[in-house]
């Protein structure tokens, strides 16, 4: 959810920290982490003998705990960071920990407005999820993983062990002990296996790969499987306009897509996976390797000419939809690729390229020889970076937001620079 | 092979495969042959089984051949005729018991070690061929009962031992701090984005072998390096499932692992001393799904090692006094050829160094290896017992001096250990990172 129409869009670039300093003060410095709109940067810091904190713009969090970790921002603006206080571990935000404890707590996720914050928790070893701090239910589990949060935050899903059985009891196993609990509550049927799971838009319905023995695979929606069962699949996903399911599935023949159990694709794959939609639903990417060793973007069943040997990552759409970014790698550099172009550079490392609103111009942050670039439909800006973040444009697209480290050891500052595009691209 | 051997192998219950056959029909095993025939053999398999001209020339390249009396069903050439010869002469038309006795043979008699293959005249390769008799088993549910668990832990948790999330993550935390005692300030750092290396260790670690993960981070901080531990499953490189030929799950377990070093942004994965789990991660694997190499730069322990060494990035101030020999593990010395690199890391940090023969390439295997060892306690003795060969080699070594047997590779341990055990050898194992944490110069803090 794009929140960024409250920041500040003036032009200019503001130093925010001089975190260079920052181990002036601590005996531990860990890793930055900076806030979606760039006005704070936070990092894990030791503030004495088994204590520590979280500094956030020079100044530390007043409570402190025996440990710290896991300091992420939501989409709001908001620092969550897992922190335990003599062995009872839970959330705290800005500062502030959750009411409850948990024997041990893992895997913070967001919704896209922030919104609803939930976690996975082990409590006398039993598994349950958190949600803002209060338990999904009274129900708990003897595992659980793959945890889910519907897009308005008011349902979690995840799989979870709803049988008992020893270590080496293969044939319970077999049987099926694992399912898919949706709010706590287990669905009907269990599995050999689930495994990823997908909300619908409208956050009414669930769907997990499934395998159904050790050899048949498919995909269980509300608990209940598709007919045709498969080798293998991969994670499946709603279609925002109907809510139809799909999802990548091996065929004989190879990989391809199907829709609620039937074929969607035509053509098959070496390999087909991390499919997305459209923001309108009407189109459906993948990430596909149309021959061994070669991968690409299929849109709507039509790889791209461009491949990459290595691989093919960080994927989306733009969101008129209209148009395909991601990362290709080659021989170890990593090339930006708009639809099916490949900009000119090469570098170390890339990152999830980002669409201006509009869909007409492209960003991305790069690596190279330790220096960190931001690109802008391939243009470099003309300064490197100890480090940079995710670029991000103006809700306009006419401006863009510039996250970064600068300068090097008791120097490094961070700062926050807002640039018009014009300056970027003349 | 003697009688009182015969007796006692063939008195081996193994509930996987016992109570799988007990499902199975005749019917059943012919269909599910052509299946596989028709859809996974290839121009490969024919080509392995149908030019074997029976010259013997693998029979003396096996362990279990030359420890069980050069028994020839032991030999290279004799698994293959007694398991997939049969099986394309029959056209799968085959008992229950004959594949029962052809899951023993593939999964408890052959390490996949390749030995054979070297001295082979035509190049063929009874590990893959033993492969597919597994995988044959797997699709008929008669696989060894403690190797199918482990492969339903891969397929479950994505870990060998059923290791939990938290149980996990809480291990490298408590490393972490058992660490700082040690060097103030020490880190485990997890998930840290834009790393550039991320460490991945097998199931093994966290559940019994904690000491390793303590001792790898005082490596890294020692030679100020950027590395990180992912808290998410993907942190486990080893595969079973590769062993029970469970390809589907092989292949899943291996994208997680690959998705994480991709999603952590690192420039390359180094992996723990560990010879399956790179096999896995740096051909079967990776190529099962489609990836022709590793997507991400994989680096065996032994070669991390090497570059630490050779750059001077960890000092060695004092080596280590004991006579050592040099265990070659199969699928990072055959299967990699880092064994030049195992010779200059093991001499850079050991005084006296002692080597056994035949070495290097032509390494006899611990015969755990090929997920023997992990079809866990009933097949133990026979394991053990097909593997004289390497503990005379054990013993020729002590003879020389060596009081340690060096081996990188988790399984080679077990499977050493128990030899060593079992034989009266006395002698200590250790890993490369044993040796090298205990003889290198540690910074008081980080």
């Amino acid at each position: 959810m794009d929140m960024s129409n409250s920041w500040n869009w003036n032009t200019g670039k503001k130093i925010i920290a001089e975190f260079g300093k920052w181990e002036d003060s601590f005996d531990w410095v860990e890793e930055p982490y900076v806030s979606p709109d760039g006005e704070k940067i936070a990092a894990v810091v030791k503030t004495g003998e088994m204590e520590f904190g979280v500094c956030v713009n020079g100044s530390a969090w007043e409570n402190k705990f025996d440990k710290i970790w896991y300091p992420r921002f939501a989409p709001d603006g908001r620092l969550t960071a897992i922190v335990s206080d003599t062995g009872a571990w839970t959330l705290a935000i800005d500062g502030e920990a959750w009411e409850e404890t948990f024997d041990y707590i893992w895997d913070t996720r967001f919704t896209p407005d922030g919104k609803t914050i939930v976690c996975t928790a082990q409590q006398g070893m039993q598994y349950l999820l958190v949600k803002n701090g209060v338990p999904w239910g009274e129900a708990t589990y003897a595992n659980i993983g793959h945890s889910a949060i519907s897009p308005d935050g008011s349902r979690l899903a995840a799989v979870v062990q709803t049988e008992d059985f020893s270590e080496g009891d293969i044939f319970k196993f077999q049987e099926g002990c694992y399912s898919v609990a949706v709010n706590g509550h287990p669905w009907e049927h269990n599995f050999v296996n689930a495994w990823e799971i997908s909300f619908s838009a409208n956050n009414q319905h669930v769907a997990s790969e499934v395998r159904l023995s050790l050899y048949d695979y498919t995909i269980a929606v509300d608990g209940q499987t598709w007919k045709r069962f498969y080798p293998s699949v991969w994670k499946p996903l709603f279609s925002p306009k109907d809510n139809t399911v799909t999802a990548p599935v091996k065929t004989p023949g190879g990989w391809t897509l199907a829709c609620d159990g039937n074929p969607l694709w035509s053509n098959t794959y070496a390999q087909l996976w991390q499919h997305f939609y459209s923001p309108d639903g009407e189109r459906i990417a993948a990430i596909a390797a149309p021959k061994f060793g070669r991968w690409t973007i299929a849109i709507d069943d039509r790889p791209w000419s461009a491949t990459f040997g290595d691989f093919v990552d960080e994927a989306l759409f733009s969101p008129d939809g209209q148009r395909v970014a991601c990362v290709g790698v080659e021989n170890k550099k990593h090339q930006i690729v708009v639809d099916g172009q490949t900009w000119a550079g090469s570098y170390d490392m890339a990152f999830q390229p980002v669409f201006s609103p509009d869909s007409q111009h492209v960003a991305a942050r790069v690596e190279q020889d330790g220096q960190f670039l931001i690109l802008v439909d391939g243009t470099p800006l003309k300064e490197t970076f100890t480090r940079v973040w995710d670029p991000v444009f103006s809700p306009d697209g006419r401006h863009i937001l510039v996250r970064a480290l600068e300068g090097r050891g008791a120097d490094m500052v961070y700062t926050r620079t807002v640039l018009p595009l014009t300056e970027i691209l003349g | 092979m003697n009688d009182a051997t015969a007796v006692e192998t063939n008195k081996i219950y193994d509930k996987g495969i016992e109570e799988g056959a007990a499902k199975l029909t005749p019917e059943r095993i012919q269909d599910v042959y052509r299946q596989m025939m028709s859809a996974e053999a290839g121009a490969r398999l024919k080509t392995y089984v149908e030019t074997c001209v029976s010259c013997g020339l693998c029979s003396e390249a096996c362990h279990f051949y030359l420890s069980y009396d050069k028994d020839p069903r032991f030999a290279p050439a004799g698994k293959v005729r007694q398991t997939m010869a049969k099986l394309m002469k029959k056209k799968g038309k085959v008992s229950v018991d004959f594949m029962k006795k052809a899951s023993e043979i593939a999964s408890t008699e052959c390490n996949l070690c390749k030995r054979c293959a070297q001295y082979c005249p035509f190049g063929l390769d009874v590990a893959f061929v033993m492969l597919f008799v597994r995988r044959l088993c797997h699709k008929l549910g008669i696989s060894p009962q403690y190797i199918q668990d482990t492969a339903h832990s891969h397929s479950a948790t994505c870990n060998q031992m059923w290791v939990k999330e938290d149980e996990w993550i809480d291990s490298l935390q408590w490393q972490e701090e058992e660490a700082q005692e040690e060097i103030e300030n020490l880190r485990i750092p997890v998930e840290k984005e834009g790393a550039d290396i991320f460490y991945s260790v097998i199931g093994p670690e966290p559940k019994f072998r904690a000491q390793l993960i303590y001792q790898a981070a005082v490596i890294f901080n020692a030679a100020g390096l950027n590395w990180t531990m992912p808290a998410t499953p993907g942190w486990d490189n080893s595969d079973m499932a590769m062993y029970t030929g469970d390809n589907e799950i092989m292949a899943r377990i291996k994208r997680r692992h690959f998705e994480t070093a991709m999603r952590l942004k690192v420039k390359r994965v180094v992996m723990g001393e560990c010879g399956h789990a790179f096999r896995s991660i740096y051909d079967m694997g990776n190529r099962a799904l489609g990836w022709r190499m590793p997507p991400v730069e994989v680096t065996h322990s032994i070669e991390f090692f090497y570059e630490l060494l050779r750059d001077g990035k960890i000092k060695i101030p004092e080596k280590f006094k004991p006579t050592v020999t040099i265990h070659d593990p199969c699928n990072v010395i055959r299967g990699r050829g880092l064994h030049d690199m195992l010779r200059y890391v093991v001499h850079a940090i050991c005084e006296n160094v002692v080597e056994m023969h035949p070495n290097r390439e032509h390494n006899f295997c611990c015969s755990a290896g090929g997920g023997v060892i992990n079809c866990g306690p009933p097949w133990k003795m026979k394991r053990v017992n097909g593997n004289k060969v390497k503990a005379k080699q054990l013993f020729e070594a002590k003879g020389r001096g060596a009081k340690t047997c060096v081996a990188p590779c988790h399984n080679c341990h077990g499977g050493l250990e128990d030899i060593i055990h079992h034989n009266e050898i006395g002698m200590d194992l250790k890993f490369l990172g044993d040796i090298i944490y205990e003889v290198m110069e540690k910074p008081e803090r980080v």
